[in-house]
């Protein structure tokens, strides 16, 4: 990589300031997360450490839903790690990019979410995904969390979720965080065809098990599947305040 | 609730450590790019579907539709997510008070 052009000071700010900009528009999800976190019956604690040790907001969301809709905690930390398991796909394109190694490696990994990639996936370099990436991984980490314990306290404050709609808030969220995903025929299909599913097993199996059987329908199209389709990394479009 | 907290978020880890750290051909199949890449749809609309839809084991219809019915107009808009959540919590609230 020695052969590599340097980035100019001007590159480098540039970088910086949009990881910074991305981190404080997540910070507003962050917000969101914490008062429907608490709304579903976790602790302010329980909601902080979600976001302190998992910091993936679709698998934290999906996790406090499933409690929130009566399900079994277990089954919200299966569905928290169905959403996980897009990261790996994600970490499978950045190593060749980000190049590090130990603890490093151990390091970025837990800041490895839709933001970070985004910001990082397409700089045509090591020095400057490197810089995207821990920039606006740190910026998310900070923000996210601060913005969490906010929430969550606010939403401690509220008390009865009914109270100002805060069960409503719920289903919006789940909706905002689909709706990037929405832009081709085939994920609007498997969207309605788990939102079927889902409702069709709620009078008939315990709460939490409809959202995980809905994974069954991604499984089936995924392989009945025949048209090529790469991994849809994440872009700077598809991230909240990276559309420059 | 603890233990299930501790166990995703130790999960969750994993999951993005691997990625890192395993060679991209283990998992650079096809089939399995589709699956994890529609996974996440299928997830999040059933996990709207049963928020606004149902209550335990219940389906139902409550003020909580047209909370959701805001969210996908202020989503057409290309509003912001505060707006979009705060605003279907709202619409919702005033529909109980009426």
């Amino acid at each position: 990589m020695t052969a590599e052009p340097r980035l100019s000071p001007a590159e480098r700010s540039g970088i910086v300031r949009d990881g910074i900009a991305v981190g404080l528009a997540t910070g507003a999800y962050g917000v969101g997360f914490g008062a429907v976190s608490v709304a579903s019956g976790l602790s302010v604690a329980q909601t902080c450490v979600l976001s302190l040790l998992m910091f993936t907001g679709a698998s934290q969301f999906a996790l406090v839903g499933v409690v929130a809709a009566g399900g079994a905690p277990l089954s919200g930390a299966a569905t928290a790690l169905l959403l996980g398991t897009r990261n790996t796909l994600y970490g499978l394109r950045m190593a060749p990019l980000l190049q590090w190694r130990g603890w490093r490696r151990a390091a970025a990994a837990h800041v490895l979410i839709d933001e970070s990639t985004a910001m990082s996936v397409n700089r045509p370099t090591t020095e400057g995904a490197r810089l995207g990436f821990t920039t606006t991984g740190v910026a998310v980490f900070l923000l996210w969390n601060l913005a969490t314990a906010i929430g969550a306290l606010a939403g401690e404050a509220v008390g009865d979720p009914r109270t100002f709609g805060l069960d409503a808030a719920v289903g919006a969220a789940f909706l905002a965080l689909l709706w990037p995903r929405l832009k081709d025929d085939r994920n609007i299909l498997v969207g309605v065809l788990g939102a079927a599913v889902a409702l069709t097993m709620v009078p008939i199996t315990a709460a939490g098990v409809p959202v995980l059987a809905a994974g069954g329908v991604a499984v089936l199209v995924g392989v009945l599947s025949k048209r090529d389709d790469p991994t849809e990394l994440p872009g700077t479009d598809d991230v909240a305040g990276g559309h420059h | 609730m603890w233990t299930a907290i501790l166990l995703a978020c130790v999960g969750c880890y994993v999951l993005k450590l691997a990625g890192l750290s395993l060679p991209e051909r283990v998992l650079s199949h096809p089939t399995v790019e589709r699956v994890a890449d529609l996974i996440p749809v299928a997830l999040l609309a059933a996990l709207v579907a049963v928020q606004v839809f149902s209550d335990g084991t219940t389906l139902t219809l409550d003020a909580r539709v047209l909370g959701l019915g805001f969210a996908v107009v202020a989503l057409l808009l290309r509003m912001p997510f505060l707006v979009v959540v705060v605003g279907a919590s709202v619409v919702a609230a005033l529909a109980r008070l009426v």
